[in-house]
């Protein structure tokens, strides 16, 4: 028997915000901000969800099952969700999940679509959402600092939601940006990465339908530290690609620069795969630590993605610096 | 007398065990976090040169205070920093190679941070081997040359660190400053002119 959990959209009314109040809100801002900053007035508290305690998590209700998941077995919602890199809340793996949680509004949230497409506009995160169905996706993590995780995340493929915005011909690639916002990302206080943090996929690459939308891990709405509400998940690359908390969606003609690229572009470049026979300048990427286990294991070219994403780059040189 | 110092160095043997004790029971008790291999080396290499730059402090302090007995601990702060850096080392070797010696001897060419703590650990070897009264005596003046060699395995120790961090620089850029001033009471400007105008004036004496 198929017991139908509430879904995102059965929400109480009473605590969603409503998409007239959402953009009452924006033109009460808009008018706020020539008087005051804006960040001192109270209707911002007022409409705005954080996600404090993580089991106060929205479940996600169904989903549907991928071919794309892998069976090896998952880390547990307590590994992802307290080791994690977002230098927005400080550069400790720990900070994220002490910051993030009280910090990040979540609610109401939106995403801008611009550049080379037919449908640029903003877009309420519930209307970017709700048209598809949620999926399941068990993927590998494999960060470039040698450690990596499976994770059940679930999410949309990218794929359907970036078609809605119809790029033009000219798109060839996509750029990805993270909030800024140093009110609810403190460490953007400090300029130890030129924020926001922004990244970037080839377009091929944003179809693919590996790449997806993540929206939650675990059937349970995203948790702040892992990039609420929204962040993409791309499994053949190293997680720094997988940006968190979208806020901006541009598509290009030209190779956009990712933010890693822009402030060491002699250690990372803009494909950032898996890959283990080239290693990062200052150590070997040939073996990983899945977190909780004590020793290494060999990495997989494509994060073992390799049958499903190699055409994307038949005849590049994948070990020259261009295509790090 | 004898007696109190005897008590007072358990006590402090017992206080840089504190870090091992505290290391093994958050690994035991999960408050490593989800990797507790990265928290053993972070931790191990952390005491390690915290203790190495203690160590150093001794005489400084020792010179600013007037405490001749601090001069009684510097040997075990010294076999204590050897003591981490030792488990540091075994970590890297243990968990990141299952004791591989080729792999290992491979991460130590191609990466120039791991040469660099190599380097650190290589040197700190002879200064530990040489810490008994016995080699003290038998050395004689040539101890003291010797153990100047910890300021440069200090030295690359901090540097070893600088190398490893993607961005955050805070916290190698305390234990260079610790390290800097550390060399500067060493250097005691004042008191190197002073002696060299002396030993000048003995020359002239004497010729
Ligand atoms: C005097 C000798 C050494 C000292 C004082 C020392 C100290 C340190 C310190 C302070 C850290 C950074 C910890 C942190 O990020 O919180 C570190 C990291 C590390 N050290 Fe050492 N170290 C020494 C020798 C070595 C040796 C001989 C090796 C291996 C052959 C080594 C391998 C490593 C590794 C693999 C890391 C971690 C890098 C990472 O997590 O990215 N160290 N060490």
């Amino acid at each position: 028997m198929l017991i139908r959990r509430p879904r995102r959209s059965d929400v109480k009314p009473s605590e969603i915000t409503s998409e007239s109040i959402y953009r009452r809100r924006r033109e009460f801002m808009k008018a706020a901000g020539t008087i005051a900053a804006g960040s001192l007035l109270a209707p911002q508290w007022l409409f705005s969800r954080t996600l404090d305690d993580l089991e106060q998590l929205r479940d996600l209700g169904e989903l549907k099952p991928s071919p794309y998941s892998t069976d090896e077995s998952p880390n547990s919602f307590s590994d992802i969700t307290t080791y994690n890199n977002f230098y927005e809340y400080g550069f400790g793996k720990d900070d994220p999940a002490r910051h993030a949680p009280g910090l990040l509004r979540v609610e109401p949230w939106s995403v801008e679509v611009t550049g080379e497409c037919e449908k640029p506009g903003t877009y309420a995160f519930e209307d970017l959402v709700k048209p598809h169905r949620l999926e399941e996706r068990i993927y590998r993590f494999r960060c470039v600092e040698a450690w990596s995780m499976v994770i059940p995340w679930v999410g949309i493929p990218m794929v359907n939601v970036l078609k809605r915005f119809q790029p033009t011909s000219r798109a060839r690639y996509v750029e990805f940006v993270t909030l800024m916002d140093p009110e609810q990302m403190p460490a953007q206080r400090r300029p130890s990465l030129p924020w926001p943090y922004r990244e970037g996929l080839r377009i091929d690459e944003a179809m693919h339908p590996l790449s997806i939308f993540a929206v939650g891990v675990y059937g349970k709405e995203m948790p702040a530290q892992n990039g609420a509400p929204i962040r993409l998940v791309v499994p053949w690359k190293y997680g720094f690609k997988s940006s968190k908390s979208l806020v901006k969606i541009r598509f290009t003609e030209e190779q956009p620069l990712n933010t890693w690229q822009q402030i060491t572009p002699e250690e990372y470049g803009f494909y950032a795969n898996v890959n283990p026979e080239v290693d990062h300048p200052r150590w070997s990427q040939a073996r990983e630590r899945r977190v909780g286990s004590f020793f290494r294991q060999s990495t997989q070219m494509f994060n073992g993605y390799r049958e499903e994403v190699a055409h994307l780059y038949r005849g590049m040189d994948l070990r020259s610096r261009e295509y790090w | 007398m004898v007696r109190g110092l005897l008590l007072a160095k358990i006590g402090v043997f017992l206080l840089c065990l504190i870090p091992l004790v505290i290391m093994g029971s958050a690994v035991v008790t999960g408050a490593a976090g989800p990797n507790p291999v990265e928290y053993l080396s972070h931790e191990t290499g952390q005491w390690g040169l915290r203790l190495l730059l203690l160590t150093l402090a001794v005489s400084p302090l020792r010179r600013l205070t007037g405490w001749a007995w601090l001069i009684r601990f510097r040997r075990m702060l010294g076999l204590f920093a050897f003591f981490y850096v030792c488990c540091h080392f075994l970590v890297f070797a243990v968990f990141d190679h299952s004791l591989g010696l080729p792999s290992i001897l491979e991460d130590i060419v191609k990466r120039p941070y791991i040469l660099v703590g190599t380097l650190a650990f290589l040197l700190l070897i002879p200064l530990a081997i040489t810490s008994t009264n016995s080699m003290m005596r038998r050395l004689g003046r040539r101890w003291k040359a010797l153990h100047r060699f910890s300021y440069l395995i200090a030295a690359l120790a901090v540097l070893h660190f600088f190398m490893l961090v993607k961005v955050d620089t805070r916290e190698p850029l305390i234990y260079a400053g610790v390290l800097a001033a550390l060399l500067l009471l060493r250097l005691r400007p004042g008191q190197w002119l002073a002696r060299r105008t002396a030993s000048r004036r003995e020359v002239q004496k004497e010729a």
